[in-house]
């Protein structure tokens, strides 16, 4: 009679009284490959559920962090990115520190525009896809791919109400990386971008100032400065301005400014000369 | 004449508007110092005019030593909890050790994005020690936006209250800095803000907990707020 090595298995004993799905990473396919499932409301019709929570007349309005301005250029040594770090929820500004610059790995940054939550998660989704990526390739995921991942994640879930408007941006093979992608799906490649609400006066000091031949000192302070404008004239922007450069080796951290300070740092400055 | 076509038009079953949340109010409150984590609620339960009980505690003191403070819906509140409690025993039978606050925290966002189609309506924040002896906060939307914070309010005063301590705690445009912020200063400051928010928001009122961790471990307090 065959002795009963079961025992040995390499399972904790208390594995046996835990269901299934929590030991499946034990012997299972790799725990990341797996598909996220979320649970919809028990209606025939869960996207009209969540629009209809969400609405401004909702009962019990589920309120989301909201508002924001964010840029992104390409520029002769590399990109930089700045944004602001207001949170808003309605008229009350919920967090003045929002971290909207996120940091999927050493060589990938995204921005956060439109719902803090779907930003945070899809491109901490992004970052899980491009470590297999490369532990697959033995090469990292070149900025265009992993744009390509995001934009084709949260296409699935067109329709249901995701909110994200987001810049994708490193360092690869082919040079700097700049890509916007959108929860509607669009995904577009530029020299420049500016999303959120306070984009537009972020526009107007960017396209004056900008030249791809700019030293990264003065492309820093323009990055810097489109935004501080940007708080000025949009409420739903303000804050803190984070600055992020791409480079050859992956991105550095550059400053955090409160306006405050900004708008009296620039006050002593001259002022251009009209055209 | 096709035998099964119609131009009847398609029948749904009747339903009626699903309506599952409802706010049962209350303020929940965090601060983390260098040394120490301070966490408190009100323990008030209402339900528009209506308290419905005095003493429902909105902190969940977990097994790993944090807390977890969920105001919002009640209902959706200690679901949450108790799923969060079942999630650490889990890690704790597969890695023979707790949950450290950091993990406790993405973990939640995780959870909570998880229903970003039929949200729980929760307010969540989590304060603990992590790993290095140092207090930490961190506080989640319905939806799972995580963030890390020194001090933070959330829930029916917290327009009340985060005004306050950003000016009491963050001397916010104040010329001097603000010195080291200690556990009874912190303490002392929760307290204020709790009683002057209970004399201007219904939904605030009738008891305040508070726990405070340390490396040493977590201590409970009690104390009574107006009752009207």
């Amino acid at each position: 009679m065959p002795l009963d090595l079961s025992f040995l298995d390499l399972k904790p004993a208390a594995a046996r009284f835990m269901p299934a799905s929590v030991l499946a990473p034990l012997d299972g396919p790799l725990e990341h490959d797996a598909i996220a499932t979320f649970d919809l409301a028990p209606v025939s019709n869960p996207t009209e559920f969540i629009h209809n929570q969400m609405s401004k007349d909702a009962e019990h309005r589920i309120h989301m962090a909201k508002g924001t301005t964010t840029l992104a250029f390409k520029f002769a040594k590399g990109v930089v990115v700045a944004v602001d770090s207001r949170a808003t929820m309605g008229p009350y500004i919920g967090s003045s520190n929002v971290k909207k610059v996120i940091e999927i790995n050493p060589f990938l940054l995204g921005t956060m525009a439109g719902s803090a939550a779907d930003c945070q998660y899809w491109e901490r989704v992004l970052g899980t896809r491009a470590r297999l990526y490369e532990l697959r390739n033995k090469e990292r995921i070149s900025v265009a791919a992993a744009s390509k991942l995001l934009c084709n994640m949260v296409y699935g879930y067109k329709g249901m109400g995701l909110s994200m408007g987001t810049m994708v941006t490193g360092w690869d093979k082919k040079g700097p990386g700049l890509y916007y992608v959108d929860s509607d799906g669009q995904r577009l490649t530029n020299h420049l971008f500016s999303v959120g609400s306070g984009s537009t006066y972020a526009y107007g000091v960017l396209d004056a100032g900008y030249d791809y031949d700019l030293s990264v000192a003065d492309a820093i302070d323009l990055a810097r400065r489109s935004i501080f404008h940007a708080t000025y004239r949009d409420a739903y922007s303000g804050g803190s301005v984070n600055v992020y450069h791409v480079k050859e080796g992956g991105w550095e951290f550059i400053s955090k400014t409160d306006v405050f300070d900004l708008h009296y740092e620039y006050q002593d400055q001259p002022r251009p000369a009209l055209v | 004449m096709e035998a099964f076509a119609s131009t009847a038009p398609v029948r749904v079953p009747l339903e009626h508007r699903f309506s599952p949340y409802t706010d049962n109010g209350g303020t929940t409150l965090a601060v983390a110092g260098s040394d120490f984590c301070v966490i408190a609620a009100d323990t008030r339960q209402s339900e528009g005019y209506n308290i419905n009980t005095r003493y429902s505690p909105k902190l969940y003191p977990l097994s790993n030593g944090s807390v977890l403070a969920i105001g919002g819906m009640q209902a959706d509140a200690s679901t949450l909890a108790k799923r969060v409690e079942q999630r650490l025993e889990w890690y704790q039978f597969k890695h023979d050790k707790p949950m450290n606050t950091q993990a406790v925290a993405h973990m939640v966002s995780t959870m909570l994005y998880g229903k970003r189609f039929f949200p729980y309506f929760a307010w969540v924040t989590i304060g603990g020690m992590d790993e290095n002896g140092n207090g930490c906060v961190f506080s989640f939307d319905p939806v799972g936006t995580i963030e890390k914070h020194l001090w933070q309010c959330s829930g029916s005063s917290s327009k009340l209250i985060q005004p306050f301590l950003d000016s009491q705690m963050g001397h916010k445009h104040e010329l001097l800095p603000p010195g080291e912020l200690t556990a009874q200063r912190a303490t002392l400051l929760v307290k204020d803000g709790f009683t002057s928010a209970t004399e201007r928001d219904i939904y605030t009122g009738d008891f305040l907990e508070i726990y405070t961790i340390t490396r040493d471990g977590r201590t409970r307090e009690l104390i009574e707020l107006k009752r009207d």
